[in-house]
């Protein structure tokens, strides 16, 4: 099973803070892999906020093409970091790199006057192509081109790795970290299916096993929209339903269990809002997932939170003090987090809940699947 | 006694029958009730001379012959009367003394079954015991899944749903500008396929409204029955079990004059309402009631006299084309319940179902499609007909599915597959591979008479009766001194045995594959079988 661990706070975290967590919840996970989501940037990226930001690793040949191909289609670098891998071998199972890539770049003049949709399109639409032209020779793997977002993913002990790429650099220090232990093990090991997984600001995480997964991935694909692709692995299809429920339904976080997991109809029955979700569960029945599946994710408004499947069949909790909050696949790795939190208002979202943290981290909202959902219309 | 007595052509031996029938002399108490019950008059009483040699002891009197008369049954070798192997003479037989046993070798009766010119016309079943689904495995087994699921504590919630599902933008669009959602009803996945009120005796229909309306009132099991062609009885119309029906309209009409009027009663809007097209047992035929089920009952309820055939055409002889004839129906069904009532086409399984399925798409009253494989089972057909045409439904379902994936509108027109679920016995198992296949549910019919009325035809050309009104068990029959054997709550408790015993065999299936909260369609992921050609054909997986 994999390990989850996530944490949002007032004061920028090294990525370390969250690896070892994972290192303690270790006996969860067989340290085959590792991935991090870092948002809300601190260290040089503060200054570069509404910047798009790529990360991705290169060859040095791939990173040759990129330029080109960037500056082709006018995008200028402000500012880079790219760690290069230090001399001696690196750990277990971990291939060897020419360069992991995270650049801040500025926008043409020409997207000046774009809306916010038609920015949010194009820069998918890079992504995808930069990973295509990736996936043709080899040589590079993106995993985001978004302002705010650095992503780096490897194979092998999320501990040695990080060690290996020094990730505790100044750099790198994030409000919003989200990290996760294993590598994709439904099918062959590749990076693009590592998690944390993300499109267009939305990002998540998920252990367990997604069971639904070829029928909702099917969905997805007829949607017609460019960024449902890929599915390495089966928890891919998580950000995307949430994608889909904020940029195409026009829902709230609130309504996402409730596409993921509807209510059974008893229960809607005596729902406030029952006629709604009654036709939300219909129109979004190729939607539900099946789990087990505990799903951390984090919204384009900067908001992290936690959701069980149905059943919940797998463990979660989140806890901290106001400023700083984590949620975690195990108490001990949030333990080893924030030790000095009350821990008795920890908490454990069941399968109704939904826990949230918003962007000011005071507190953790939470919604159960029962209650009224916010105003709708 | 002459030497070379007169044989015809069509004399048959009992040997050239399909089935002999084994008679003890030894155990037989000479009752009667096996020639009384058999249905075909296959069997007689009948006299029987024996000349035996009695030595006497001691040299007084010569050895002599004896002649001696016995009494007991001969098996008639007529083709019109050839035993169909009901074994009906077993059951009633007080001393175990008779059983029809089948032949060891071809019979030769299959050559002389057209008398008249008239082809072998019988009801039932393909007769072909084999099929794809029970050679499709669940191969994904859930090892991630920690704690496994538990199919005898974990929450299920096996439900489909029939009736035309918009896409969540258009579906959540209309819902806030109050515009007209289609009606979408959450049913169980195994339906009660069309058999008429007409086909079937009233017992045997009786006995399964009972069975349906005692899953769904005491055990919440929302488990839905269709009627077939041939109306509903205007008690049921006007009672609250209606919304456990699916109406079923066909071409010939039949028993819609007394639905029509029966609609300003209405105190229930029934589940659906389902256009027949074709079936999977006959397709391209239209229905036919033979004349000899045409009873004053019947004919009252289908609104024609008593005593004649009623064939419905195979098309809807009053529309243009297949397109007019879907979209206008569908839409005067919709209309006449106030587009409150999903309304459907059924069709037999056949390579051109993708055009009526593209069409479907198009139409925003289409509620589903439902398509019958050829291992459908029919009331009276030609036998070529039940043998030789038609569609497997595997591969014509999948198809269907696949073409809706590609159009993004999968599930949104759920589709239902017939014909041959549960032929084998294996009825969780093949409805679970055909809902995994993509179906949103499956009909059966043979197995629900199999099971819940214990009709003895099997795979094997056994019975087959049905079309002629002497069904033996009293399903198919309209004679009221047949129907009698049946009893409808017999009928009922079995139909709840069957769909209880079903829904534990289906979680046993859906648990190990981690799913429990959605039904598993279209997950193929989870599909193998063991030859490269169907796993290519139906996009599965290949596993030896």
């Amino acid at each position: 099973m994999c390990r989850l661990f996530a944490v949002t706070s007032q004061e920028p975290q090294s990525p370390m803070m969250a690896i070892q967590a994972l290192d303690v919840m270790r006996e969860g996970h067989d340290g085959s892999g590792v991935g991090l989501f870092l948002s809300d940037l601190g260290g040089p990226f503060e200054e570069f906020k509404g910047a798009p930001v790529l990360s991705g690793i290169f060859s040095n040949a791939g990173l040759k093409r990129l330029d080109q191909f960037m500056m082709n289609i006018g995008f200028m670098t402000k500012y880079k970091l790219s760690i290069k891998v230090p001399k001696g071998a690196p750990p277990s199972g971990a291939p060897r790199r020419d360069i992991y890539l995270i650049r801040a770049y500025e926008y043409p003049e020409e997207w000046e006057s774009l809306s916010e949709a038609d920015i949010r399109h194009r820069l998918l639409m890079i992504r995808l192509q930069l990973r295509q032209m990736g996936e043709e020779e080899g040589d590079m793997i993106v995993f985001s081109f978004w302002p705010d977002v650095v992503m780096i993913k490897e194979i092998g002990d999320p501990m040695s790795v990080a060690e290996y790429l020094q990730l505790d650099r100044r750099e790198l220090y994030a409000r919003i970290i989200m990290a996760q232990g294993r590598q994709n093990t439904n099918y062959a090991i590749n990076l693009y299916a590592c998690h944390p997984f993300f499109i267009q600001g939305v990002a998540s995480m998920t252990n367990g096993e997604n069971t639904a997964f070829i029928p909702i991935r099917e969905f997805l694909e007829s949607r017609g929209f460019p960024g449902y692709m890929g599915y390495q692995s089966d928890s891919e299809v998580f950000t995307h339903i949430l994608h889909y429920t904020i940029y195409r339904l026009g829902l709230g976080i609130e309504a996402y269990k409730h596409i993921i997991t509807p209510l059974q109809d008893p229960d809607l029955e005596k729902h406030p809002n029952g006629a709604f979700l009654k036709q939300v569960k219909h129109s979004c029945r190729r939607l539900i997932i099946d789990g087990p599946n505990c799903v951390i994710g984090c919204l384009p408004d900067k908001s992290v939170f936690m959701v069980q499947d149905r059943k919940k069949l797998r463990p979660g909790v989140v806890g901290g003090k106001p400023g700083l909050y984590a949620f975690s696949s195990e108490i001990c790795g949030l333990d080893a987090a924030i030790p000095d939190r009350d821990k008795s208002k920890d908490f454990q979202p069941m399968h109704l809940d939904t826990a949230v943290i918003g962007p000011q981290r005071r507190e953790v909202t939470l919604w159960s699947q029962t209650d009224s959902l916010p105003l709708l219309h | 006694m002459v030497t070379n007595g007169f044989i015809a052509p069509s004399s048959l031996s009992v040997k050239d029958l399909p089935w002999q029938v084994h008679w003890s002399r030894d155990r037989c108490t000479l009752c009667g009730r096996c020639t009384a019950v058999c249905p075909v008059h296959a069997i007689e009483l009948a006299v029987f001379r024996k000349r035996a040699v009695q030595p006497v002891l001691g040299l007084k009197e010569p050895p002599s012959s004896l002649f001696q008369v016995f009494y007991g049954i001969r098996q008639k070798t007529d083709p019109a009367y050839a035993c169909i192997g009901c074994a009906m003479c077993t059951m009633v037989c007080p001393n175990e003394a008779i059983i029809p046993v089948r032949s060891d070798e071809a019979d030769k009766l299959r050559y002389h079954v057209n008398r008249g010119g008239q082809p072998r016309r019988r009801g039932g079943r393909r007769n072909m015991p084999d099929g794809v689904l029970d050679r499709i495995k669940f191969t994904r087994i859930s090892m991630l899944t920690d704690p496994a699921l538990d199919a005898g504590r974990h929450e299920f919630e096996l439900r489909t749903l029939l009736g035309r599902i918009l896409p969540p933008e258009d579906s959540l669009q209309l819902l806030k500008d109050e515009g007209w959602i289609p009606p979408v009803r959450e049913i169980y996945p195994l339906i009660i396929g069309g058999m008429s009120f007409g086909a079937l005796s009233p017992n045997m229909w009786e006995g399964l409204q009972m069975g349906v309306a005692y899953l769904n009132e005491e055990l919440g099991m929302p488990v839905r029955m269709c009627t077939g062609e041939g109306g509903c009885p205007p008690r049921l119309l006007r009672s609250r079990f209606l919304k456990y029906v699916i109406l079923q309209i066909a071409s010939g009409y039949f028993g819609w004059d007394e639905i029509i009027h029966a609609l300003p009663e209405m105190k229930e809007d029934p589940c659906a309402v389902e256009i027949k097209y074709g079936q999977g047992a006959k397709p391209g035929d239209g229905g036919l009631l033979m004349w000899y089920k045409v009873n004053q009952l019947i004919a009252a309820i289908r609104g024609v006299p008593s005593g004649v055939s009623l064939p419905s055409p195979p098309t809807h002889q009053t529309m243009y084309s297949i397109e007019e004839a879907v979209a206008k129906m569908i839409q005067s069904m919709s209309m006449a319940w106030g587009f409150r009532v999903p309304v459907y086409p059924k069709i037999s399984g056949t390579s051109t179902a993708l055009a009526v399925l593209n069409n479907l798409t198009r139409n925003p009253y289409a509620a589903g499609l439902a398509i019958d494989g050829e291992d459908g089972g029919t009331g009276a057909a030609y036998n070529v007909s039940l043998d030789h045409m038609g569609h497997p439904i595997a591969s014509n379902l999948r198809d269907c599915y696949l073409n809706l994936v590609k159009l993004g509108k999968q599930n949104e027109l759920p589709l239902f597959a017939g014909g041959g679920i549960g032929k084998r016995g294996n009825l969780a198992a093949n409805a679970a591979a055909l809902i995994m296949l993509g179906a949103s549910g499956v009909q059966i019919g043979k197995y629900i008479m199999q099971a819940a009325a214990g009709c003895v035809g099997s795979e094997s050309d056994r019975c087959n009766v049905c079309n002629i009104g002497i069904c033996p068990k009293g399903i198919t029959s309209q004679d009221p001194r047949l129907y009698r054997r049946l009893d409808p709550e017999l009928v009922a408790e079995r139909v709840v045995d069957v769909f209880l015993a079903f829904d534990t065999e289906f979680k046993k299936i859906v648990a190990p594959l981690g799913r429990s909260t959605s039904l598993p369609i279209g997950m193929s992921d989870a599909l193998g079988v063991d030859d490269r050609n169907i796993a290519e054909r139906l996009q599965i997986r290949y596993v030896v």
